[in-house]
């Protein structure tokens, strides 16, 4: 192609789903701010009573202030990969917004990572909210919280784009419940999220580094707490480099399936 | 009612629908001119040469030549399988072209889809409005992909929705609509960018005959702008009244181009005269007197010269016979080329 395949109106994409959002922000702003209610109460009250304290980077710490910015996490995780799976679906075979697009001057590119930064951004400002919340409740230390947005913007990043990918191979909707099961699920529960991992043997410890969401809830953890993880501009980096290495896969794959 | 380009006109940009008013879309050549003495000073509006489509082993279109003149509605018909989609489709970049030449503006496709896609309005045939907007906001999101300022946006916008009378529609979800108001509103989302041509893939497919006609009125008001159209259809009544020139299809070929009266006269006939509900008494005797016709069981097509002599003598012949004398007509033109096999 002699013209370039990416602009600026990649934003126009960006732009569209937060026309739609803002119809419905009511309803969207209630998981991010229910959600960590629910929480924290089964888990922070019931468990932490429990559980009391954890061990965790050398200090005891209390189990609903080791649990709150796990959640936070998984509120990152879940709102980008939702996001560019299902609604992303929805949204390129169902409602054939795609082909719409595709009949103005925007390119394929230019659609996906509009997508990909919408479902980030709508990561952050799941996560923003929660955050608010969670600094109401007094989980959340300052000044290292103010850097949990940016954290939740690579996150989400990264989160986004693998949705966006499997959105682009699999055959149907109903589809995406492998990836959920096989990936998402075992990420929610084994990634440092409920408990600590230094606990585990040694097997178990390597496997869960490898999870994306284990990278992310090193960094908000450490944020949180105020105390920050030397790990964590590592695990944010693989997080970035996640995102920059399956956008264009993604981007190849839906070629394949849109433009035959 | 000036849907394109009211810049140029100002002082008509208000007025509603009147048919005289003037066209400023005539600059790019209407048909007359189009068909007349300048056009080959014009660079063609679509130029497609030995233009190939193939899918692994299947070949979806096999070489087709065809040109598309400015300010001329040209159509590509064709029975389904033809071809028609998979060469409409690598107009506006939804297919890579396989092989042969392919330029829009006098701009290859392949090289410069996103300027070719900013001066060409695409009404595609599966309903693809944004269901999650107004009819509205489908426009305003829409004008937003062609980088239009919001203020520009707005008033072509309103000037649009009152062309496909939608005016009062503007806060209503897209659920709401009828086929034929999401097929107009379509329409004039097709043509906020202002095109300079207008590619429709089956634009009455699936409409009742009173949102058709809209459609078409829409589409022959465009056109005696001088918006180049170029449309695909299976209604040969459609193509008809809207074409100045066709091509039919099949097998991924052209089998013929023209005006739809000249392919008429050429491959129906001007007159042809239909027997209805023929019995082997009728058969027998016109079979025994040497006319070919073509034998659709329950009637009975014949044309040639002759047929009005042709026609009293069954008369005489056969006085309780149905026997109508009419004009022959693009269908008739398209069943003898592409054959009556039922296509699925």
């Amino acid at each position: 192609m002699s013209e370039a395949a990416i602009s600026m109106r990649l934003w126009r994409v960006w732009q569209r789903n937060l026309t739609v959002y803002r119809k419905t922000w009511k309803v969207s702003f209630l998981p991010p701010l229910l959600e960590p209610i629910f929480y924290l109460a089964a888990f922070g009250a019931g468990m932490g009573r429990l559980v009391g304290e954890v061990h965790y980077a050398g200090a005891a710490v209390r189990y609903v202030d080791f649990l709150a910015p796990a959640l936070l996490s998984v509120t990152v995780l879940y709102n980008a990969f939702f996001e560019n799976t299902y609604n992303s679906f929805v949204r390129m075979f169902y409602q054939r917004t795609y082909d719409a697009m595709l009949a103005t001057p925007l390119t394929l590119p230019e659609i996906l990572l509009g997508e990909i930064l919408w479902g980030a951004t709508k990561a952050l400002i799941a996560a923003a909210l929660m955050q608010a919340l969670l600094t109401l409740l007094g989980l959340v230390s300052y000044p290292t919280g103010l850097l949990l947005p940016l954290y939740a913007v690579i996150g989400g990043l990264a989160f986004a784009s693998l949705g966006m990918l499997f959105t682009a191979i699999v055959p149907a909707i109903e589809t995406f419940n492998l990836p959920i099961f096989l990936f998402i699920t075992p990420m929610f529960l084994f990634s440092g999220t409920f408990f600590p991992l230094d606990g585990l043997p040694t097997w178990a410890q390597r496997l869960a580094q490898a999870l994306p969401l284990t990278w992310l809830v090193q960094a908000m953890r450490g944020a949180a707490l105020g105390r920050p993880d030397p790990h964590a501009w590592a695990g944010l980096g693989l997080l970035l480099a996640m995102a920059l290495l399956l956008t264009p896969i993604a981007i190849r794959r839906m070629q394949r399936r849109l433009l035959p | 009612m000036i849907p394109i380009r009211p810049s140029s006109k100002p002082s008509t940009a208000n007025d509603p629908l009147g048919p005289e008013a003037p066209l400023p879309g005539r600059f790019l050549g209407g048909p007359a001119f189009a068909g007349g003495y300048g056009y080959e000073f014009m660079p063609s509006i679509i130029e497609a040469h030995e233009l190939r489509k193939v899918f692994g082993p299947f070949v979806a279109v096999d070489d087709i030549t065809f040109e598309v003149r400015p300010g001329e509605c040209f159509g590509l018909l064709g029975p389904n399988g033809a071809g028609k989609t998979s060469t409409i489709r690598m107009l506006y970049g939804f297919s890579p072209v396989s092989a042969g030449e392919l330029r829009l503006f006098g701009l290859d496709v392949r090289a410069e889809l996103r300027r070719i896609k900013q001066r060409t309005g695409i009404c595609q045939q599966e309903d693809n409005l944004d269901p999650d907007l107004t009819v509205r906001q489908n426009m305003t999101v829409y004008a937003r992909y062609f980088n239009l300022a919001d203020s520009q946006a707005a008033e072509r916008i309103d000037r649009l929705l009152a062309f496909v009378q939608l005016d009062r529609r503007q806060q209503t979800p897209i659920q709401q609509l009828s086929g034929g108001m999401k097929r107009r509103l379509m329409l004039a989302r097709a043509l906020l960018n202002e095109p300079e041509l207008l590619i429709l893939d089956e634009p009455t497919t699936g409409l009742d005959p009173q949102s058709r006609q809209q459609i078409w009125q829409r589409l022959d008001e465009l056109r005696r702008q001088g918006m180049t159209i170029l449309l695909t259809t299976h209604y040969m009544e459609e193509a008809a009244q809207l074409c100045d020139r066709l091509v039919i299809l099949d097998n991924g070929r052209i089998l013929v181009e023209g005006t739809p009266a000249s392919l008429v006269a050429q491959h129906a006939g001007r007159e042809l005269l239909e027997v209805r509900q023929p019995d082997a008494a009728v058969r027998e005797w016109l079979v025994a007197a040497g006319v070919a016709l073509e034998d659709l069981g329950y009637r009975l097509v014949i044309a040639g010269e002759g047929v009005r002599e042709l026609r009293e003598a069954l008369h005489s012949r056969f006085p309780a016979l149905a026997v109508d004398l009419r004009m022959g007509n693009l269908e008739d033109v398209f069943l003898k080329l592409t054959g009556r096999d039922l296509r699925e």
